[in-house]
């Protein structure tokens, strides 16, 4: 069967999973195989398993990278495309690196009626990155907009990794949450 | 166990006479105190597990007829009552065992809507307890709480919490001496606003992606990993216990007949005091945005309040005074949903306010039917080119065209969920839509609600 060959000069991605960034970690940990065993355990199907077992996959690996995901396939015994389409569909798995300090701030309607849209802007200006463009040169910061954090009450709300969250945020607020995460008050993300 | 909060919290949980007759506190006992979490004070302070022990003594169904009497509707949006909700699950029979789930839905992540963090913050055993008898009642074998992932800390909190109440014996096996095992599993979802919707968050806790299914099958009949399941939202879940405590005909007394019990309503947006408020069904809207959260923040007037959550259609001044009940705002053209006041003043550019609405809902379409998936986008877009003052006057012809087209055409209502902002907005406000397209710039001339870094 003949197949149409690519053109051989292009450096086009053939498959869109090609252009996700590749991480160097390629293996899961010995520990990590035996908490995803006991996730799946857990649940009637072990399919259940791939949403944690790829959170794991970010903890270890630092982000959802390809080989992640194959590796969280491989993990459950699971094929490796739909792991990669549970992935890509949720927003929490982060498929690029991230900063030691990956600040997520909602400007959905509540926030953005006390000031969220302006405070994006601070935070891109404090930190020198854009949302959705990597971590700084230091790898200190990185940024996201996301949508409603369930803090709609004491907006804007800014979330740190994904345990932290601070709430009222105004300047000042936002230098000092940089300033905790600088001195280490905060656990830096996938530690 | 790291992400347990222990700076102060800056939310407001009360008012003036909260917790009289008149504003009773079913659901936000200790809201505010950090240390009112733990299995000895909810046993200690708030009648913990006095409601459980009741129920386990009765049989299974006449605890669903309980939530029958108490006629209390489902918190999370669509106000189904909980008691038919539950009595639709199978039964065993001598031919047929079933193995049935309780699902307990915690991805709260309409904008607007904070209540059920509160709850899982300061009082998780009340819904673990409430978990507990809404087992009991349909003879489940597992509960699932489906946590929404930014939530990690709250997680960390309920499944400390749930170790409690399995070494006080109320988990595991043979519950209390009735033979009964049950216990109860945390999955923390990843980001999805759409896993809110209930075959969603079914499919997303099989470790799918949140997809709406196709109904029928109900939950009832096929749901979690292919089982009868019942999916109930936190607040519903939380409020089982003081139902079971006080016995459902003297829940049904507060509220409004048809529109029973009390309901967290989270106000937000300009006023001066947003917060939580619980307060009994059919409380006029007014009070609660002028009286109890304090009105205007900015001195302005008010422009617009959504009564239910974003996706709830924008009430304007002419209906301020609607009381908050299930049946009154949908009969003045809006929906109760899930509890979320957001309060704009006269400021307010309702064109950037419906466009941040709608990039949310073409941002979180789950991407299965074309009408959401397309519509939402396209609405995007020619909202942006109004903002953005490249806007022509047809394009406010094509939005109302697009909108019957989107809305009751998709899986789930995350279709008509953006189609309602959007056609309210263009009915009440519509000379701001206008203004923009030939002034090319607001009307309002309020700060802006849209960044010029954003991106997803």
């Amino acid at each position: 069967m003949n197949h149409p060959q690519p053109p051989e000069t292009s450096n086009e991605p053939l498959a869109p999973g090609q252009r996700l960034p590749e991480s160097e970690r390629k293996e899961f940990s010995p520990e990590a195989l035996v908490e995803i065993q006991a996730i799946m355990a857990k649940f009637p199907d072990k399919l259940a398993a791939t949403l944690p077992a790829l959170y794991i996959a970010q903890r270890e690996f630092g982000f959802v990278s390809l080989s992640a995901m194959k590796a969280v396939a491989r993990a459950i015994g699971i094929p490796e495309g739909h792991v990669f389409g549970v992935a890509t569909f949720y927003t929490m798995y982060q498929k690029a690196p991230v900063g030691q300090f990956h600040l997520q701030v909602c400007t959905n309607i509540s926030c953005a009626l006390r000031g969220a849209a302006q405070l994006l802007e601070k935070v891109c200006e404090k930190t020198g990155v854009k949302p959705g463009h990597g971590p700084s040169p230091d790898g200190l910061w990185s940024v996201e907009e996301v949508e409603c954090l369930a803090g709609c009450g004491v907006g804007p709300c800014v979330q740190v990794n994904q345990d932290v969250y601070d709430e009222l945020v105004d300047e000042k607020k936002l230098i000092e949450v940089m300033e905790a995460c600088k001195r280490g008050e905060y656990r830096p993300w996938a530690k | 166990m790291a992400a347990i909060r222990t700076k102060h919290d800056p939310q407001l949980y009360t008012f003036p006479g909260f917790g009289s007759d008149k504003y009773p506190n079913l659901m936000l006992r200790g809201a505010g105190d950090l240390d009112n979490w733990p299995l000895k004070v909810y046993e200690q302070k708030h009648e913990g597990y006095v409601a459980m022990k009741q129920a386990l003594k009765m049989e299974p169904v006449a605890v669903v007829e309980e939530m029958k009497t108490s006629g209390i509707r489902g918190r999370g949006g669509a106000g189904f009552p909980a008691g038919l909700k539950w009595s639709f699950m199978p039964k065993d029979t001598p031919e047929r065992k079933f193995t049935r789930y309780l699902v307990c839905n915690g991805d709260e992540g309409e904008p607007g809507t904070f209540k059920d963090r509160a709850i899982l913050e300061y009082n998780p055993h009340q819904l673990i307890e409430g978990m507990i008898i809404g087992g009991w009642a349909m003879q489940c074998a597992m509960g699932y709480i489906y946590i929404r992932g930014e939530f990690l800390w709250l997680i960390e909190k309920l499944e400390a919490a749930i170790q409690q109440a399995r070494d006080a014996g109320y988990l595991g096996k043979n519950i209390l001496g009735t033979g009964w095992d049950y216990d109860l599993l945390v999955y923390r979802g990843a980001g999805a606003y759409i896993c809110g919707e209930e075959t969603a968050l079914l499919n997303s806790l099989e470790g799918r992606r949140g997809e709406p299914r196709v109904k029928p099958p109900f939950p009832a009949a096929k749901g979690a990993f292919g089982q009868p399941t019942t999916v109930n939202n936190v607040e519903t879940l939380a409020a089982v216990p003081p139902i079971l405590r006080m016995g459902g005909a003297e829940y049904s007394k507060l509220g409004t007949p048809k529109n029973t019990g009390t309901r967290i309503f989270g106000v937000s947006g300009h006023v001066k005091r947003p917060g939580l408020f619980e307060l009994p069904l059919g409380t006029p809207m007014d009070f609660v945005v002028n009286e109890l959260a304090g009105g205007s923040s900015t001195g302005r007037k008010i422009k617009a309040i959504i009564p239910g959550g974003a996706s709830a259609p924008m009430f304007d001044e002419k209906d301020f005074d609607c009381p908050l009940d299930f049946d009154t705002v949908k009969a003045r053209g809006s929906m109760a949903g899930s509890g979320g006041l957001i309060v704009m003043d006269e400021d307010t550019c309702m064109v950037q306010a419906t466009l941040r609405l709608i990039k949310f809902y073409a941002h979180e379409s789950c991407g299965q039917c074309t009408p959401c998936r397309e519509g939402c986008n396209w609405m995007e877009m020619i909202l942006y080119r109004i903002e953005h003052g490249e806007g022509r006057m047809a394009d406010l012809d094509l939005l109302t065209s697009l909108t019957p087209r989107i809305a009751l055409r998709t899986l789930c209502p995350l279709g008509d969920a953006a189609c309602g902002p959007m056609d309210s907005a263009l009915q009440k406000f519509r000379h701001e839509f206008e203004h923009h397209i030939t002034h090319k710039t607001c009307y309002a001339t309020g700060s802006r609600l849209l960044s010029t870094v954003g991106a997803h």
